[in-house]
């Protein structure tokens, strides 16, 4: 089993859920994070000044899948929110001990 | 020339006696001034004014009298009343009628006025940043509440107590006691000294002009606030309080608005009217505007807004949404303030005084919007409500004395000077104002006032401070009029500004003005009011 973290751009987080949906993927998690990367922040004015806001809002989706359906996902995650442009974000995965689903007990790949 | 430099000595010479009267109040540290300054007030007319606290007797015939071009005399009144009892006894009602008009438009005006404490609350808390948005907050709220005690206690006295009476409310003139210093054989009135805790005023025209006067002085009192958020300790603020609403703006706004000095300009010295301000640039937001200067210099800038090389660091503002929101509800209330200063619900000048009002924030918002998209890119939100703003106080004096077209141009360059003077205050004064309360109140109200005196078109004003003839300004041939402004804007600056940086390097010593800077850090929300504003996110509060 693996962990599949993506960290995507926050508007894009609807056509992800859609393409995890076609590809049959059951369950993510979605967090509001901050970061950045190599295109460290960026600069906004206010009031006649500018400040350099470093940490961008994006937003992390968590899923866990079966270690063969990993290729698919980070596939299909890569074709539904790929801009082109600077900040679109990046993916990590990640191996998974073991997983539990807590109302019947089950353990892994039954539990995901 | 000779005639100018005279009025100007004058003024100086007065002003420091005043100041020394100040310092003297403040020597005896209690509210009610010495016996010494009662005794000198002029006497009372005859016969003796008597309260009218169930106003019974407020509004009657006398009340009709001159109202309109077709209304009768008093002579007639005395005469034609013997042969016709009945037009007599309806005369009676209708001038009681006229009285409730004007009682009720200035009561609904004064609620909406009120109001506006919320909008300053909203525009000053949105402009800073959440980590001390409790603290704003609190500071917004209960500079009301002082205000309401302090002006009861001693400010409504010192500002109105010698007003004598409010011709549109009727009532009995018990307001009859004016500190009058007499120089070169003229006289300068001071402060009023009737009605300290509206004591011997129980009359319902008094505690009508009380709320109406009371929620213009406490706008004055709340605009510090802004130019001094963030970093303010809050027992230092309460004392502020008590001293800018109880003693500093009652004193400008009595030589303004309560018979003093500066409205005896016209009537002493053939400066036009006097100074003139219609609903308070001067009075109410350059006192304001520059004691918050004075305390933004003595409490210094927040922590991380300036570079070790002195450029400024931007530090945005947490809750624009609700910023612009307040800066709805100012404009709102703000038809009150002005329309609301004829104080007459039967004075359709009001109509002229509420569309000019709406204009110049219009002009003001369109102006800032345009400089800022042409200077920097973006048309900077933050900018415009300010520019918004700003033509409200600009238009606030001169808004009964001018057509829409003199609105427009008065609010356009409103909003051009708010955002020069914001940079101006930022860059090379290097004083941190977060919301830009110097530059709205205090540069634009002083151009409100000089507006006046530039562009006052004659049709209105008639009988102004006792003067005959209508207010004109200087391009209408009264130059007289403009010097009275400047005289006024003057020594607006100087007497708000001097007294107010001395009383805050002295508050300083004493109970100092600013937070450690560990409790600034951390934000003032828990360290001086010990409630969080939004306990359940913390990933920004600390941003700079």
């Amino acid at each position: 089993m693996k962990k599949i973290e993506a960290i995507i751009k926050p508007f894009m987080l609807e056509d992800l859920k859609e393409a995890m949906h076609a590809i049959g993927v059951q369950g993510m998690t979605a967090s509001e994070v901050k970061g950045f990367g190599r295109q460290k922040g960026h600069t906004e004015v206010y009031r006649g000044a500018e400040y350099v806001v470093d940490f961008i809002p994006k937003v992390k989706v968590e899923i866990v899948v079966a270690a063969e359906m990993v290729d698919t996902v980070v596939n299909a995650i890569i074709t539904s929110v790929k801009t082109g442009k600077i900040g679109d974000g990046k993916i990590f995965v990640l191996p998974v001990d073991s997983v539990c689903r807590i109302r019947t007990g089950e353990t892994g790949r039954d539990a995901i | 020339m000779k005639k100018i430099l005279l009025t100007i000595l004058i003024v100086m010479g007065c002003l420091c006696s005043s100041l020394t009267l100040v310092l003297a109040e403040e020597g005896i540290g209690g509210p009610v001034p010495s016996g010494p300054t009662v005794s000198q007030v002029a006497p009372a007319p005859v016969p003796v004014p008597v309260a009218d606290p169930a106003g019974t007797s407020t509004g009657g015939a006398a009340d009709v009298v001159g109202v309109t071009a077709g209304a009768p005399t008093a002579d007639e009144l005395a005469t034609m009343g013997q042969s016709e009892p009945l037009a007599a006894k309806l005369a009676d009602v209708v001038g009681h009628n006229r009285i409730a008009i004007n009682m009720v438009w200035v009561l609904v005006c004064g609620f909406l006025v009120m109001f506006m404490q919320a909008g300053f609350a909203m525009a000053e808390g949105g402009f800073t940043r959440a980590k001390n948005a409790g603290h704003t907050m609190a500071m917004n709220f209960m500079i009301y509440a002082i205000g309401i005690l302090g002006y009861w206690v001693c400010g409504f006295a010192i500002q109105m107590g010698g007003v004598g009476g409010v011709a549109t409310l009727g009532g009995a003139g018990v307001l009859n006691g004016e500190f009058v210093v007499n120089l070169f054989g003229k006289d300068f009135g001071l402060f009023g000294t009737k009605g300290f805790f509206l004591s011997g005023t129980y009359d319902v025209a008094v505690y009508a002009i009380f709320l109406f006067q009371m929620v213009f002085m406490d706008t004055t009192a709340t605009i510090p606030t802004g130019s001094m958020a963030e970093r303010w300790t809050f027992k230092s603020f309460v004392i502020y309080g008590f001293f800018i609403t109880a003693l500093v703006y009652p004193l400008y706004a009595n030589w303004v608005w309560g018979g003093g000095w500066l409205s005896q300009l016209g009537n002493n010295f053939a400066l036009g009217h006097g100074h003139v301000d219609f609903a308070g640039s001067s009075v109410v937001h350059m006192t304001g505007g520059f004691a918050a200067l004075a305390g933004a210099i003595v409490l210094g800038p927040r922590l991380g807004k300036y570079k070790a090389d002195g450029t400024p660091n931007a530090i945005p503002g947490h809750h624009i949404p609700m910023a612009i929101v307040g800066c709805f509800i100012l404009a709102f209330g703000w038809f009150g303030f002005n329309a609301g200063s004829t104080l007459a619900g039967g004075d359709f000048r009001l109509a002229v005084v509420a569309v000019n009002t709406m204009i110049a924030s219009a002009a003001g918002a369109f102006a800032a919007m345009a400089y800022m998209w042409m200077v920097y890119g973006k048309p900077d939100i933050s900018m415009i409500a300010n520019g918004f703003l700003a033509g409200l106080v600009a238009i606030t004096a001169p808004c009964a004395f001018v057509d829409s077209g003199a609105a427009a141009f008065i609010g356009a360059i409103g909003g051009i000077l708010l955002c020069l003077s914001v940079f101006f205050v930022e860059r090379v004064l290097k004083v941190d104002d977060p919301v830009g309360a110097i530059s709205v109140h205090g540069v634009n109200g002083a151009w409100g006032v000089l507006a006046l005196g530039l562009f006052a078109d004659g049709t209105y004003g008639d009988g102004l401070n006792g003067v005959k003839g209508t207010v004109k300004g200087l391009f209408y041939g009264d130059s007289g009029q403009f010097l009275a402004q400047v005289i006024g804007t003057v020594t607006n600056i100087v007497f708000v500004f001097v007294v107010m940086y001395v009383f805050f390097r002295v508050l300083d010593k004493i109970v100092p003005l600013r937070v450690s800077p560990e409790m600034e850090l951390e934000g003032l929300d828990q360290s001086e009011v010990g409630v969080t504003a939004y306990p359940e996110f913390n990933l920004n509060k600390t941003h700079r």
